[in-house]
């Protein structure tokens, strides 16, 4: 068994800010968010992009990109907003949330961009 | 107008209480027992006898009978069926109408339906089965307090299950080494801890010092992660003054969330609690202490299925349900039958799943199930495939027994999770595919490959012993 190691997480460190799901695993690539993508649309949920300074992620309400794209179903066109919220907003983390009308709430939200972080 | 005369003396049950011709109203209230009759007591007097002692039958006829229209009131046995397996007892249907119940109140439900009835000579055993409450009654009862998509709306929490860990030891630890323990765990990257079910008020740990600790190292963490966390405050008391002032002290110190026991605290104060968190905006985490003295014997006692819908009335935005894992493969069946009572909107008759009624519960909101008990991070891959996102995976040693600490623990699970959750979103057979997945995870969670070393590989494979009622 390998020797006892620190948990390396402290106030004074906006590294160990987290931001809900998938933040524990390494940031996605383009394969991984599209994967993503498709699994929200494959659920019909409807997707929809926002973004937040990273000191910002507690609050409820982050800035909505434009609408949330209803009915969009095409794959491209979800991760080419994605991409142009994160262009718009280099150092925010962009969200990408599925929406579920019939439970009235996320289906599900990750975020997909990490902004910058000075550590 | 009725044309009965009052002639006293001993009637047999089934000539008032056995009526095979009845057909259930939409609001009857039914209800199906196993009966386990003595010796020579035929089944049709057995059944409605059953009946008649959970509604308005006595031993004799009483003039007072004559009263009022027991043709309207009384309970009836309308159907009996073999017990597959099993030829030492039967099924019994019974409908009742809803008159007999105030609305709103499980406790009368109950002392009605298994009341005297239990105790009764002419029966070795009796086991409540499962019970319909029809719709017009759901709506008379409260209901959990905030429901699953509330509680993911205010704890910002969507797309996968939620984490949560036990404190231990259960006994005996100080309020501020305690509020260390909850501290770890969640900055760890847990969403909950919770008060062990005997942490009440002890002289070691009394609840206000734990309360204030606990509360310190929730904020802190939250602080410290950017995420809503909270920790499940025992609020189960002696009395009901008592838990409603450790509730109301929760909400003072801005806790999102308090617990209580269900059957030893009972539904009385159950269901006054859920509905102070209504009024209240508190989340209400249930747990189940005492259920297998009355739910494990097969012939005698009430079914945990039917535990969960009272609850679900009573009030409640969690409930302890088990894992699955590491049981057997009937468990796994008749656990997503009542799991499903926990959660849809309407439940289908399904007997493979030990399911008797159709189960409508309208508006009512549903609640999450907990999955508790000697689960770690190999057991992840099966808790995401059988219980989905909306469940509460709670470990206890799990998280506390990593060989590095509790942050550390709670980082391999939350990693693990994670990692499921991703591989089922991107269509892979999670449960099959299980080992490759938390490998591949633990290449960047140093904290996830030490936890897999420590309790190694579990097999996801399942006996096909069914605990259902099969022959």
């Amino acid at each position: 068994m390998s020797e006892v190691q620190d948990y390396k997480s402290s106030m004074s460190d906006p590294t160990s800010r987290k931001f809900e799901t998938f933040s524990y695993l390494p940031a996605m690539d383009k394969a991984r968010i599209e994967m993503q993508v498709a699994h929200i649309v494959h659920k019909g949920w409807n997707p929809a992009i926002e973004h937040t300074e990273p000191e910002n992620t507690l609050g409820h309400y982050w800035y909505m990109w434009k609408l949330p794209m209803f009915g969009e179903t095409d794959i491209d066109s979800i991760l080419g907003e994605a991409e142009a919220c994160h262009k718009a907003y280099p150092n925010h983390h962009v969200r990408l949330v599925g929406y579920d009308n019939h439970a009235q709430s996320q289906g599900t939200a990750m975020v997909v961009y990490r902004g910058t972080v000075e550590a | 107008m009725s044309v009965k005369t009052y002639q006293a003396g001993v009637k047999a049950y089934r000539e008032t209480y056995w009526d095979p011709d009845y057909s259930p109203q939409d609001t009857d209230i039914l209800a199906c027992f196993k009966v386990t009759p003595q010796a020579g007591v035929p089944r049709e007097e057995a059944a409605a006898a059953v009946a008649a002692e959970s509604s308005t039958g006595t031993w004799t006829t009483v003039w007072m009978d004559l009263l009022t229209d027991l043709e309207y009131y009384k309970g009836r046995a309308y159907r009996i069926e073999d017990v597959p397996g099993d030829d030492t007892c039967f099924y019994a249907f019974i409908a009742y109408p809803i008159d007999l119940f105030e609305e709103g109140s499980v406790v009368n439900v109950l002392t009605s339906l298994v009341g005297n009835v239990f105790g009764f000579k002419a029966l070795r055993g009796l086991r409540l089965e499962d019970v319909r409450f029809p719709h017009s009654y759901v709506i008379t009862c409260g209901g959990p307090p905030n429901g699953i998509q509330v509680e993911r709306d205010r704890l910002n929490k969507y797309g996968r299950g939620l984490l949560g860990c036990t404190i231990k030891p259960k006994l005996g630890l100080s309020a501020k080494n305690y509020g260390r323990g909850v501290y770890e765990c969640l900055r760890g990257g847990l969403d909950f801890t919770k008060d062990d079910e005997n942490v009440n008020s002890q002289p070691f740990m009394r609840w206000q010092h734990r309360f204030e600790f606990v509360a310190e190292a929730v904020k802190k963490a939250e602080a410290e992660t950017g995420e809503r966390k909270g920790h499940y405050l025992n609020c189960t008391a002696p009395t009901p003054e008592d838990m409603y002032r450790r509730a109301e002290f929760a909400k003072e110190l801005g806790m999102p969330i308090i617990m209580h026991d269900f059957l030893t605290g009972g539904f009385c104060a159950n269901t006054g609690l859920a509905n102070w968190c209504r009024e209240h905006g508190m989340l209400l985490h249930i747990h189940r202490a005492m259920h297998a003295v009355i739910d494990r014997h097969p012939q005698h006692g009430i079914h945990f299925r039917v535990l969960s819908k009272c609850l679900r009335l009573s009030g409640g935005d969690h409930l302890h349900s088990g894992t699955v894992v590491g049981k057997l493969e009937g468990d796994r069946t008749a656990t997503l039958g009542w799991i499903d009572l926990m959660r849809k909107r309407y439940v289908k008759e399904d007997r493979a799943r030990g399911l008797f009624f159709d189960q409508d519960w309208g508006f009512m909101p549903g609640m999450f199930p907990v999955a508790s008990g000697g689960i770690h991070v190999w057991h992840m891959p099966a808790l995401v495939s059988i219980f989905g996102d909306d469940a509460v995976f709670q470990f206890g040693g799990g998280t506390l027994g990593h060989p590095w600490g509790n942050a550390a623990g709670a980082s391999a699970n939350r990693v693990a999770l994670e990692a499921c959750v991703e591989a089922r979103n991107q269509g892979r057979g999670i449960e099959r595919e299980g080992k490759d997945i938390l490998t591949a995870a633990a290449k960047s969670s140093p904290e996830l490959k030490a936890a897999m070393e420590t309790w190694k590989e579990i097999k996801f494979e399942f006996e096909t012993v069914d605990k259902l009622d099969v022959a």
